[in-house]
């Protein structure tokens, strides 16, 4: 049985001039992935910033399990993880330093699991390096890391397999996979193709349209 | 409940040594402001007069000054380095309330900038030859006044860290604010050495640090989630 999770009603978003969506209602149920398609321009990330709250630059109204979004912000925020274009690692810091800051930003995840997920995303032995001296897709790999520390329902995730290999990209089906197993749900973008047993719906964004003016 | 509070401590806790183990690791940041803080006091009395007399008369001023500008320019990187790499993104995304992480980041921004200037100040006001009763006045009201300094500073580099170059708009920001902080530092240092009571100067700084510790966190908050939103 699905219930519904985030949900939507007739989001509006300009910028720069440009509408890039208008009357767009969109819900997410538990078990299910939802992928934003749309050429690049489109709105997708600015959709993602919008609907993890890191945007208020739009109209229209956003429910968390049914509740106003504006009350609820909160336990939003502690059942959320959001990795966007940056991979919010700080370069001066150790893959473990950056999971550990991470981890008291987030009071609920446990900081034994930090090896483990360390582990998982195959950064064993890196644990000590500064994460500028890692490669674009072991930077991204410490930011997939906090999918493993999580325990959180909804996972928001822009691009998550650029710079990723194809053995990474399996493995981070898979944990998605698991993900919704347990009541979970994913909103993504992403221009990869992914394996057919992944229950996916897609939601395609037009191209913008110009403003009008009288 | 308790349990919450051990929480926002530990955040507090976390924070503060992320940030300055980062602090420690970019050298540049620790040095910068107090070189700063040395190049302008020394060059005074080359470029100006090396007459004691003068100095001394100068001296109170002319360290705030220094001490303002240097704080000034050190908060411009307060925020940077986390918004260019997202970290601010995952910090605003937390559950955890924004001020503790904002109080942590500026206080540990002062121990570097605010604090490092308070210790050295005695060392240039002997050079600037500073009557040695002004010295407890100085140190105290730069120990008062400078985390006002940051945590004003901080409104203003929270406001300017999505553009590209937020420097100059500090200045024009936070300067306003700043002037009431040097007027009372300097006066405070002036009154030390013509041995008149200082109390009132002290009590008026510690008022307005009250007032920033209060409120200057939550302007800070405020304005990064608006620069994060643009």
């Amino acid at each position: 049985m699905s219930t519904e999770l985030l949900s939507a009603k007739s989001l509006f978003c300009e910028r720069d001039d440009r509408i890039l969506f208008e009357g767009l209602d969109l819900t997410l149920n538990t078990g299910e992935i939802l992928q934003i398609e749309g050429r690049n321009g489109s709105g997708k990330t600015t959709l993602l910033r919008i609907l993890s709250g890191l945007s208020s630059h739009f109209e229209g109204e956003l429910f968390w399990q049914g509740e106003v979004m504006g009350e609820v912000q909160e336990a939003y925020l502690a059942d959320l993880v959001y990795i966007g274009h940056l991979p919010g690692v700080s370069g001066q810091l150790t893959t473990e330093e950056n999971l550990r800051w991470h981890c008291a930003l987030h009071p609920s995840l446990d900081i034994e699991k930090i090896d483990y997920a360390i582990a998982q995303v195959g950064l064993r032995g890196f644990e000590d390096l500064p994460a500028y001296q890692l490669s674009a897709g072991q930077k991204r790999r410490i930011a997939l890391a906090r999918l493993y520390m999580s325990n959180a329902r909804l996972w928001i995730l822009d691009e998550p397999f650029t710079a990723i290999d194809k053995v990474g990209v399996a493995a981070k089906e898979a944990l998605m996979l698991k993900h919704l197993s347990r009541g979970g749900s994913v909103i993504l973008t992403t221009h990869q193709d992914m394996s057919d047993q992944m229950p996916v719906r897609t939601l395609s964004l037009g191209e913008p349209q110009e403003v009008a003016y009288e | 409940m308790s349990n919450q509070q051990t929480s926002f401590a530990k955040l507090f806790v976390h924070t503060f040594k992320r940030d300055l183990v980062l602090a420690f690791r970019r050298k540049s940041e620790l040095v910068n402001p107090l070189i700063f803080f040395l190049i302008v006091v020394t060059l005074f009395p080359i470029g100006v007069s090396p007459e004691p007399q003068f100095l001394a008369e100068l001296a109170p001023g002319l360290l705030w000054v220094a001490a303002l500008l240097s704080t000034l320019l050190s908060m411009e990187s307060l925020f940077k380095a986390d918004f260019d790499d997202g970290s601010l993104e995952q910090l605003l995304l937390s559950p955890q309330p924004l001020f503790m992480v904002v109080l942590a980041k500026v206080s540990a921004h002062w121990l570097m900038s605010g604090l490092a200037l308070t210790l050295v100040a005695p060392i240039l006001a002997v050079m600037l030859f500073l009557p040695a009763e002004g010295m407890p006045g100085l140190m105290l009201s730069l120990l008062l006044g400078t985390p006002t300094l940051s945590l004003i500073g901080a409104i203003g580099a929270a406001l300017t860290v999505g553009l590209r170059r937020g420097g100059v708009l500090i200045s024009l920001l936070v300067l306003p604010l700043y002037i009431p902080v040097l007027i009372f530092g300097s006066s405070a240092v002036q009154a030390a050495i013509t041995g008149l009571p200082l109390g009132g100067y002290f009590a008026l700084l510690g008022a307005l640090l009250a007032l920033a510790l209060a409120l200057a966190p939550l302007a800070t908050g405020a304005a990064l989630r608006i620069s994060v939103s643009g």
